[in-house]
């Protein structure tokens, strides 16, 4: 068997969203105080998450390719441009933190029935058009000090690519002592009950379907 | 709608199940999970709707709407379907589905949602400079150890953690 498959079609989209969005809203992620108490340090969820998903999903990557049933340089790895990349990185910090998700948290958190993220999703649109409308004139900063195509950490570095996941391994076990020691000193992590409920104190108002009690 | 809240599943139980769908999707597909791709379609798409010359002469949106097919006829379309449809399915499953506003309470919901709307506008601008999101470029991107994914990720905590700061009163 050769992989990928590259199927690109209905139903590959469906599960595999349909999956991606289950276990990001079972994380915790379709909420937008849990994202945000990632950059107050008080919650590590975020790190520990994403940096335990790319570990996992790295070592199958590298272990499928290595054992041949995943063809050489059968998937897609984005490439550099420097300017672009760190500064869209940046504008991408600065929603979530202002705005309280990322592209992928608000459509979860509009799942759970946040209306916020709908607003939050309005606005992407808005920021997708206003980045068009620019496009011309900021062209050149978007194609500018562009890395080799595709370029890895090993080729970076010179090294391979076991030794990039050892390094990331060791990288997490860190953010994860760390980052529970920080949660514990700020009194735990956010849980789903006062998330889902609020505790009087930090949620703004709860429509109820029918009634629509405002105010 | 009230009825009993389970927990969120434990930060390393969660994350070993999102590194597993993400490498199945790879599998898959030969690329991973995204989702600011399809904001970037849908917006195409409605500029082709209200303004369809500007549109199609603009230099970014216009190679959307080249062809036959309409921009959201594309895998990451249904990605997001998916996406809702599993969201929906864990919280309805999980007693956590609210029909809310979610923020802090000194904020007030007009603020909540000008604050949703003015990050989601950074946000929109920053992920189609960056070449896609969190998903798209940190989590995806990170998984293939690419340069590109762990830059973004650095500016995106930098970043994050400066401006959170900034409006921490927001959140608190």
């Amino acid at each position: 068997m050769s992989l990928p498959l590259y199927d690109g079609g209905v139903a590959s989209g469906l599960l595999s969203g349909l999956l991606f969005g289950y276990v990001l809203e079972n994380a915790g992620f379709g909420s937008p105080r849990k994202l945000t108490a990632q950059f107050r340090f008080s919650d590590w969820s975020v790190f520990k998450v994403m940096f335990t998903a790319i570990i996992v999903a790295a070592i199958g990557l590298y272990g499928a390719t290595e054992i041949g049933l995943l063809q050489a340089n059968g998937v897609f790895i984005p490439t550099t441009f420097l300017w672009a990349t760190l500064t869209g990185g940046a504008l991408v910090g600065a929603g979530m933190a202002i705005g309280g998700y990322c592209p992928g948290t608000s459509t979860v958190g509009l799942a759970t029935g946040r209306l916020d993220g709908l607003f939050f999703i309005v606005g992407m649109v808005i920021g997708v058009g206003l980045f068009a409308g620019v496009f011309d004139p900021i062209k050149s900063f978007y194609e500018a000090a562009a890395g080799p195509q595709a370029q890895t950490l090993g080729s970076l570095f010179g090294i391979p690519s076991w030794a990039v996941i050892g390094v990331l391994v060791i990288m997490a076990i860190l953010g994860f002592v760390v980052g529970t020691w920080l949660e514990r000193a700020h009194g735990g992590v956010l849980t789903a009950e006062q998330l889902s409920n609020g505790d009087g104190d930090e949620f703004v108002e709860e429509i109820e379907i029918g009634t629509l009690r405002t105010g | 709608m009230h009825s009993t809240i389970r927990p969120f599943w434990p930060p390393l139980t969660a994350g070993i199940a999102l590194g597993l769908v993400l490498l199945a999707t790879f599998l898959l597909t030969g690329h991973g999970l995204g989702a600011s791709g399809f904001f970037a379609r849908f917006t195409a798409w409605l500029g082709g709707e209200m303004v369809p010359a500007a549109t199609e002469t603009n230099a970014y949106l216009g190679p959307f709407l080249k062809g036959a097919a309409s921009p959201l006829a594309n895998w990451i379309t249904w990605e997001i379907v998916g996406v809702l449809l599993g969201g929906l399915l864990a919280a309805l499953t999980s007693g956590r589905f609210r029909v809310k506003i979610d923020g802090a309470k000194n904020l007030g919901g007009g603020g909540r949602i000008a604050l949703a709307l003015g990050g989601g506008v950074l946000t929109g601008f920053g992920a189609r400079l960056a070449r896609g999101c969190t998903s798209g470029i940190g989590l995806s991107g990170g998984a293939t150890l690419a340069v590109a994914a762990f830059l973004f990720l650095i500016a995106f905590f930098v970043a994050g953690v400066v401006i959170s700061w900034m409006v921490r009163r927001a959140w608190t």
